[in-house]
């Protein structure tokens, strides 16, 4: 196993609010795991939605910003946990390929981009990178009993040219993780649908359409939780579940996880270092299930 | 010699933007042009007679055409100066069209090119010399490689014509997909009702000889003269006294073999007889589920079999047929379509193929002839059929329409409705593509008579919801989404070039295009002929084809053979290599080099000399380019007469 890894790290602006345990689940899975990541120094925002909505060329350019601070650090990569930021950092490397659209991005720049930057997620390198039989090997605390269903979003593996990683119709990486954790997963088959994402905001009613049809195919499958690996999915999943129920009129109480967290506990990281108290559905019946179970299989054993 | 040129205005194809009459006035200047003109369309009957005239006139020794490429008209051409008394190869082509008009805009510059071209064509057939074909004897057995639709008709032809035919077919039974079908399209008639007495007559013709489960190892010669190296492959039945009875089937303890005739639907024994029509009816063992060939243990059927004939140790045979000419019919394959995750590449037990549907239709599949959903069992209600699967979709290389699948989607929804009254049928469709006889009357029919429900757009997703199957697609004539709850979905998958094909064509030494399909000789002129003599084409191994054009196609492909075998002897082209004997220093390089086998090693007054034998040589001229003494010369590519060409090129 390659102990030495060493990775730039893009926390990407929802880490520093709404998905806030997301960012701290992944430091502390990466530091348990001895992955070291380093922050891309005077990072700022990759553009996000309504930069690329706007204009092309300021989008970039906002990438392109951030992957050259990634090059000042004498690194030729980074990784992220945020796929909306990875889908705009690699989208910026791929369209200055282009050398009538670098020039308009470099001029929007102090100084030219370096613009062979590769980006991955941090779901990407520890499947790749770290391998999922050697996180087997570090499980201390298994999933026992857990029913788990994992959700990817639409953009974690699209466009399938520009992601490069998984299948983009019927992704694997977290299913596997979650398995080698000790839980049950179970086939989601809306794996890749689109959740609502930023519709949340103009058009609250697809949200509620949309995401209330995954809560209700993850009720149908018996899944106690989801898995996701998006801080917007997470969010409209999570914090929206209430609104969802209203308008819906269901009675959902599905915990969502970032698969970070379950991974975090299963290696042994406290519920306060993985940020479990910042979900706004409860785990605690289902984390307490989880111990119970555990407790149970070992008396039995 | 006295030398004619004729330049062609091919109508406007050539004169649009070539200046024919400044060609043909500078063509006057050159050495040895004592007439040259311009002609409107010179393979005319008047541009021809022009060309006669002209040779009796000006009493020419040779002529220059200026027109469309040798493909189209060099043989035109040479029978022209024939009639007019000159040797067919005192002629030259220069090909102003393909090369000049059809691909250059600026008339300047296409003129002074054709002025270059008629030229080079003018020094070369200064240097032309008469050449004289030899005949040689050809045997008239036909080989047919295929036993589908489109082979069994070639071969029937050519029996009842009178010919003695070959048929080799890889699998266990002739029939290829057509036996596999329920019903055909548009008639609606029972296929292997059709197709049986066909596969019944192939086996009882007396001059068709058929080797099942075997294939094509080695194909030498040439046309009138192939010799073929067949495998048969180990069936570890003895089939000189197999019955056919079926007893060890029965007893087979083996039963989860791959059934490929069903398409997988349900499984088979490890020795089977495909189905209970098939032709020739033997048994064979598949090696790969056999325990007594995996393990060592069993050996029940040889038990039990009436006559005797299972052979563990059988290996596979090699025999030699010879024949004349070789009708290629190797049919399709289906696309692999779980390159298509948004259908569950695989995954869902109830998407299937359209072939697999067909033997689930058929009273003589595993299913007896209901519809069952391969899950569970259950009878389905809802039953999606989706088009266009690795067809016209460029993302999965395979841009090209298989032609056949609009029409067996509309069978495959009237014959639904015809088995399960109580259910509705669904077709997600890009375009239908009904051109044939009684063909789009048919898909009418499904949709009006039988309640098909068409919407035209592409499915974007299937996936399970409890027991059922959602498939959510765009409906582009509404503009709106589209969700159908099915409990079947059926793929019209598309075709491909059949496995093995390109290998099969290097053997042919014929040309296939990208996808694996094999290149007609012309593809309007020359539908079923190949770039090889001798080597003809039918059916589905040329592009996807339904059963009528396969049928068509493989009578064709008959005629051809009864034409070319209508002689007993054949003119053999004298453009081939020639051993300058008193130059050959016997070193060999050409025998090694030449990728026919046609020059050998001959003793001339105790000195070692390469020989050609003009029968096998085609003319490719390699070994005019390997000989290091110049002593192998090509006839009407001789080294001098290549640069001549040259010089007359770079002569400024």
């Amino acid at each position: 196993m390659n102990t030495s890894l060493n990775y730039a790290y893009y926390p990407g602006c929802s880490s520093t609010g709404t998905s806030i345990e997301y960012d701290m689940s992944s430091r502390a899975v990466c530091a348990a795991l001895d992955i070291k990541l380093t922050d891309v120094p005077d990072w700022s925002c990759c553009g996000s939605t309504p930069a690329h909505t706007v204009d092309h060329s300021l989008s970039s350019a906002l990438s392109a910003r951030n992957l050259d601070q990634v090059a000042s650090m004498g690194l030729d990569s980074c990784i992220t946990p945020c796929p909306s930021c990875l889908a705009n950092l690699k989208t910026a490397k791929h369209r200055m390929e282009d050398e009538g659209f670098r020039d308009k991005v470099n001029n929007l720049l102090d100084k030219p981009a370096n613009t062979k930057i590769e980006t991955k997620s941090v779901l990407q390198i520890l499947v790749e990178d770290y391998g999922i039989e050697n996180i087997r090997k570090k499980v201390v605390k298994p999933l026992t009993g857990l029913v788990v269903g994992a959700y990817y979003g639409c953009i974690l593996n699209r466009p399938a040219e520009l992601m490069q990683f998984d299948d983009r119709e019927h992704p694997m990486a977290m299913d596997n993780i979650m398995e080698a954790l000790g839980a049950t997963v179970v086939p989601f088959p809306l794996k890749v649908e689109c959740c609502g994402a930023s519709f949340g905001i103009p058009r609250k009613d697809v949200v509620m359409r949309l995401s209330g049809k995954l809560l209700d195919t993850a009720k149908s499958i018996g899944a106690m939780a989801l898995v996701t690996a998006c801080p917007l999915c997470q969010m409209n999943l999570d914090m929206r579940q209430d609104q969802i129920n209203h308008a819906n009129g269901s009675h959902h109480k599905i915990p969502i996880f970032y698969f970070t967290q379950l991974l975090g506990l299963a290696l042994g990281l406290t519920e306060k270092e993985l940020g479990m108290n910042k979900l706004c559905v409860s785990p605690r019946t289902l984390l307490d299930f989880m111990v119970n179970e555990e407790n149970i299989k070992e008396k039995a054993a | 010699m006295k030398v004619g040129v004729f330049v062609c205005h091919c109508g406007s194809n050539i004169e649009a933007t070539v200046d024919t009459a400044a060609v043909a006035a500078a063509a006057r200047e050159f050495p040895g042009v004592v007439f040259a003109t311009d002609t409107m369309y010179t393979c005319s009957e008047p541009g021809q007679d022009e060309i006669v005239n002209a040779i009796k006139e000006h009493n020419l020794g040779g002529i220059v055409v200026a027109s469309c490429t040798p493909r189209m008209h060099e043989q035109t051409f040479r029978r022209t100066v024939e009639r007019a008394g000159l040797n067919k190869y005192l002629f030259e082509m220069a090909n102003i069209r393909e090369h000049v008009s059809w691909i250059g805009k600026d008339r300047e510059a296409n003129t002074n090119k054709s002025v270059d071209l008629v030229r080079m064509a003018t020094e070369k057939l200064l240097r032309n010399r008469p050449l004289y074909s030899k005949k040689f004897d050809i045997n008239k057995r036909v080989l047919v490689i295929g036993g589908g639709v489109a082979g069994i008709q070639a071969a029937l032809d050519c029996a009842d014509g009178g010919l003695e035919v070959v048929m080799v077919e890889k699998t266990s039974t002739i029939g290829g997909k057509m036996a596999k079908l329920d019903k055909t399209f548009p008639t609606v008639d029972c296929s292997s009702c059709i197709l049986g007495p066909r596969m019944v007559d192939v086996a009882q013709h007396p001059n068709i000889t058929l080797y099942a489960y075997s294939e094509i190892e080695e194909i030498n010669g040439y046309v009138g003269n192939f010799e073929i190296k067949v495998k048969k492959k180990a069936t570890y039945v003895n089939w000189d006294s197999c019955t056919g009875c079926g007893i060890c089937m029965e007893k087979c303890p083996s039963k989860k073999a791959t059934d490929y005739f069903n398409e997988g639907i349900g499984k088979t024994t490890a020795i089977n007889i495909p189905f209970p029509q098939a032709i020739p009816k033997k048994a064979k063992i598949d090696p790969d589920f056999c325990t007594k060939l995996t393990k060592g243990k069993c050996g029940v059927c040889a038990k039990v079999c009436p006559s005797g004939c299972i052979d563990y140790e059988m290996q596979d045979e090699f025999v030699t047929e010879k024949v004349g000419a070789i009708v290629t019919a190797t049919g399709y394959d289906l696309f692999d379509w779980s390159v298509y995750g948004e259908y569950g590449a695989g995954r869902y037990p109830d998407v299937i193929t359209g072939l697999q549907y067909e033997r689930m239709l058929s009273a003589s599949g595993p299913t007896g002839g209901h519809i069952k959903r391969p899950s569970d069992g259950k009878e389905p209600k809802n039953i999606v059929f989706i088009q266009c699967v690795g067809s016209r979709d460029k993302s999965v290389g395979r841009p090209y329409c298989t032609g056949f699948c609009c029409m067996y989607t509309a069978k495959q929804a009237i014959l639904t409705k015809d088995h399960l009254p109580d259910s509705q049928s669904y077709v997600f469709y890009m375009d239908i593509r009904a051109v044939g006889k009684l063909y789009d009357e048919f898909t009418r029919r499904a949709m009006e008579e039988y309640d098909t429900k068409y919407i035209r757009g592409r499915v974007s997703m299937i996936y399970p919801k409890g027991e059922k199957l959602l498939v959510r697609g765009a409906d582009t004539l509404m503009g709106s989404q589209v969700e159908v709850d099915a409990d079947l979905v059926v793929l019209a998958v598309g075709a491909e070039a059949s496995a093995g094909a390109s290998e099969l064509a290097e053997k042919l030494r014929i040309s296939y295009d990208s996808y694996g399909f094999y290149m007609e000789g012309h593809p309007k002129l020359k539908p079923v002929e190949t770039n090889t003599a001798g080597v003809y084409l039918a059916g589905a191994c040329q592009g996807p084809k339904d059963i009528p054009s396969s049928v068509a196609q493989g009578s064709a492909a008959a005629a051809k053979v009864l034409g070319l075998f209508s002689k007993d002897q054949l003119e053999s082209d004298p453009q081939v290599s020639i051993v300058d004997i008193k130059r050959c220093i016997g070193c060999g390089k050409c025998i090694q080099t030449c990728p026919f086998g046609a020059i050998k090693e001959m003793e001339f007054r105790g000195m070692v000399k390469a020989d050609v034998i003009e029968t096998i040589c085609q003319g490719c001229g390699i070994c005019t380019s390997t000989c290091p003494q110049g002593a192998i010369q090509l006839q009407h590519s001789t080294d001098n007469q290549i640069l001549s060409e040259v010089n007359a090129l770079c002569q400024f």
